[in-house]
């Protein structure tokens, strides 16, 4: 007869042990002072007794019916038009570091065209050896990289600038997403097309109506931009810019320009009006910074948050998400006082280059009002500022690139409010 | 040596940065020339090539005046922007506000922000009228950008706007802008006792915006 493991290994035989003793000990803690009546056999639903739908029911699946109110939300006195609007990602109800396609949050300059992908072009021209124009079929057969990275809309948090406006994680933070984006590296076909002396900027352009163009510096096309047609393992969402984007991981959205059909090389940026009259940065002087491309790092608590009330005292797991558009995030560290005091959280991992990045911590609730926060360092030792530090370089006007620590005030009845501190 | 080979040289040579060797486990191998695309011609390129730099480079033959684009304005821009440029609801105001950059509510306009007229003409000539993009004529954008840079005082109503004048014109706010290097925030990182006082000084219960709802 073998010996029994726990023969060979009495610590962890002991281990166990204690651990049996303790999950007893927490369950008759649990069922001291309920009911002593012995309670019903569990319930059997009908869908254990009958079959459920047969495979090709649904040839493209969706979500359970019971995840309907998990949607893009807008708001409707924001722009002018829908068609120049934003609509925001429900963040709280979202998990891992994956964005549903479906779900990632959309801002548009003029709609969303339908493309249709056999008349759809991309060229690269300018100062290069040979313009070229590619079809999606070329892009196709050229080698692919994936790779996981959040987008994150320059604007994300512009309405919060001024004072806590919105009180919904959706409403403040949710103009960020991120997936797993396939395509050709754009180094790949400057290789192709050749580069000419003096080539410095490049000017990248849909094929919308708003024909959205804006220009960014060769270094970062030799580096790790990507002309993507998929996204989470299929072509891109028409929302995404189908059949093809420009990925330009950790900058402003408005830089990874969708529906691309135009790469020019050049010496100098265009100064397009997406890049002057908007996505500046003015500050209290009165000057802009302009081309401020990276989305420095951020973090939000995403449970509890307005959406996601405490449902009562005791040991809570607060979650999050934290990202930098330089980097992989090093650390996050969370306040329950409004920022006097913080501990570091753990990252739950994948920890991913200019990617969203999972965090919790855990907390003992005592009932009592609380302000909590979130603050994300990158590898590059840059601190996520309060909006006091915020506010200090750039005042209330700035708009864009709008970083600044979260603060959730929870109520003594578990539900979250929106706040910002003095 | 391959195209890109070359290109490669130049770049590393003029130090501009971004020669660092690739990740060799996620990225292919940058030298080989694989072929795919096809030569485009300028002819091609032309319905296509559409931008216009901030020195004029791109800018078509044709001309315009501020009188000459005023109908055009009234008839395709007027309805959001408005008769005087002021803007109507949410469509933005292109003119006035010069002195507001400072404010607690600045405004920003062609005459108070933007740094250059080819812009203007750009814009127009890409993405406006909203709903009908690039139906307009060569002559009709001249005049259109005429009459708008005319609205905020910067030309006369008679001055003719082409290719050589238009990236001639001093926007006002030409050197309002700082480009980018580095960040601007340093934030220290703080463990114990971080904040004095701790107060709420707004809350989205108060909101105006929170109020105005889904």
């Amino acid at each position: 007869m073998t010996r029994s493991k726990s023969d060979k290994h009495p610590e962890a035989s002991a281990r166990r042990g204690f651990l049996r003793t303790s999950l007893l000990g927490g369950l008759a803690a649990l069922t001291a002072g309920r009911s002593q009546a012995e309670p019903a056999p569990l319930p059997v639903p009908p869908w254990t007794h009958h079959p459920g739908a047969g495979v090709g029911s649904a040839p493209y699946g969706q979500p359970s019916s019971f995840e309907k109110q998990v949607i893009r939300r807008f708001l409707p006195w924001m722009r002018a038009t829908r068609e120049s609007s934003v609509s925001f990602t429900p963040l709280a109800d979202l998990h891992g570091i994956i964005t549903p396609s479906g779900l990632h949050f959309e801002r548009h300059h003029a709609g969303v065209p339908a493309i249709d992908p056999a008349q759809h072009l991309l060229v690269i021209h300018g100062l290069v050896e040979q313009p070229l124009k590619f079809t999606l079929q070329d892009l196709l057969r050229y080698p692919a990289v994936s790779r996981v990275h959040f987008i994150e809309c320059a604007g994300n948090g512009a309405l919060e600038q001024r004072g806590a406006q919105l009180n919904k994680v959706q409403y403040t933070h949710g103009m960020i997403s991120s997936s797993e984006w396939t395509g050709v590296p754009l180094r790949l076909l400057l290789g192709e097309s050749g580069l000419r002396k003096g080539a410095r900027w490049l000017l990248a352009e849909g094929a919308d109506a708003a024909a959205m163009a804006r220009s960014f510096p060769l270094d970062k096309a030799l580096d790790d931009a990507l002309i993507a047609y998929a996204q989470n393992g299929e072509m891109l969402r028409p929302e995404q810019g189908y059949p093809l984007r420009l990925v330009l991981p950790g900058w402003e959205g408005v830089a990874n320009v969708k529906w691309l059909r135009r790469i020019e090389v050049g010496e100098r940026p265009w100064e397009m009006r997406e890049e002057t009259a908007t996505y500046t940065d003015l500050l209290p002087s009165g000057k802009a910074r302009q081309y401020t491309f990276i989305q420095e790092a951020k973090s939000v608590i995403t449970s509890p948050s307005p959406e996601r009330p405490l449902p009562g005292k005791g040991a809570q797991v607060i979650k999050g998400l934290a990202w930098s558009g330089e980097g992989k995030v090093k650390r996050v560290d969370v306040s329950f006082d409004g920022g006097r005091n913080w501990r570091t959280a753990r990252l739950t991992g994948p920890v991913l280059d200019k990617s969203l990045t999972r965090f919790e911590i855990d907390w003992d609730w005592n009932g009592r009002e609380a302000l909590l926060q979130s603050r994300a360092i990158d590898e590059t030792g840059y601190v996520q500022p309060s909006y006091r530090e915020l506010r200090a370089v750039r005042g209330t006007a700035s708009m864009y690139h709008n970083n600044a620590i979260q603060t959730w005030l929870v109520h003594a009845d578990g539900e979250v409010e929106n706040v910002q501190l003095g | 040596m391959s195209n890109w080979a070359k290109g490669l040289g130049l770049i590393c040579l003029a130090g501009l940065g971004g020669c660092q060797a690739p990740d060799s486990t996620s990225t292919p191998t940058d030298t080989r020339h694989y072929g795919y695309g096809q030569p485009v011609s300028a002819m091609e390129l032309s319905s296509w090539d559409i931008d216009v730099g901030p020195d004029g480079a791109g800018l078509p033959p044709g001309r315009g005046t501020a009188d000459e684009g005023e109908p055009v304005y009234l008839e395709q821009c007027a309805a959001c922007h408005g008769e005087f440029g002021e803007g109507m609801g949410r469509y933005p105001a292109l003119v006035g506000s010069r002195e507001s950059l400072t404010t607690d509510r600045p405004s920003k306009t062609v005459g108070s922000y933007w740094p250059y007229a080819t812009t203007v003409w750009d814009y127009v000539n890409r993405a406006m009228p909203f709903g009908n993009a690039q139906s307009l004529t060569a002559d009709q954008v001249y005049g259109i950008t005429a009459y708008i840079l005319a609205m905020n005082e910067i030309i006369d109503s008679d001055t003719e706007m082409n290719a050589q004048t238009l990236p001639q014109v001093r926007m006002p706010n030409r050197d309002g802008f700082i480009t980018a290097t580095g960040t601007d925030i340093h934030a220290p990182v703080c463990m114990t006792d971080c904040v004095q006082e701790v107060k709420i000084v707004s809350r989205a219960s108060d909101s105006a915006l929170a109020r105005q709802g889904e």
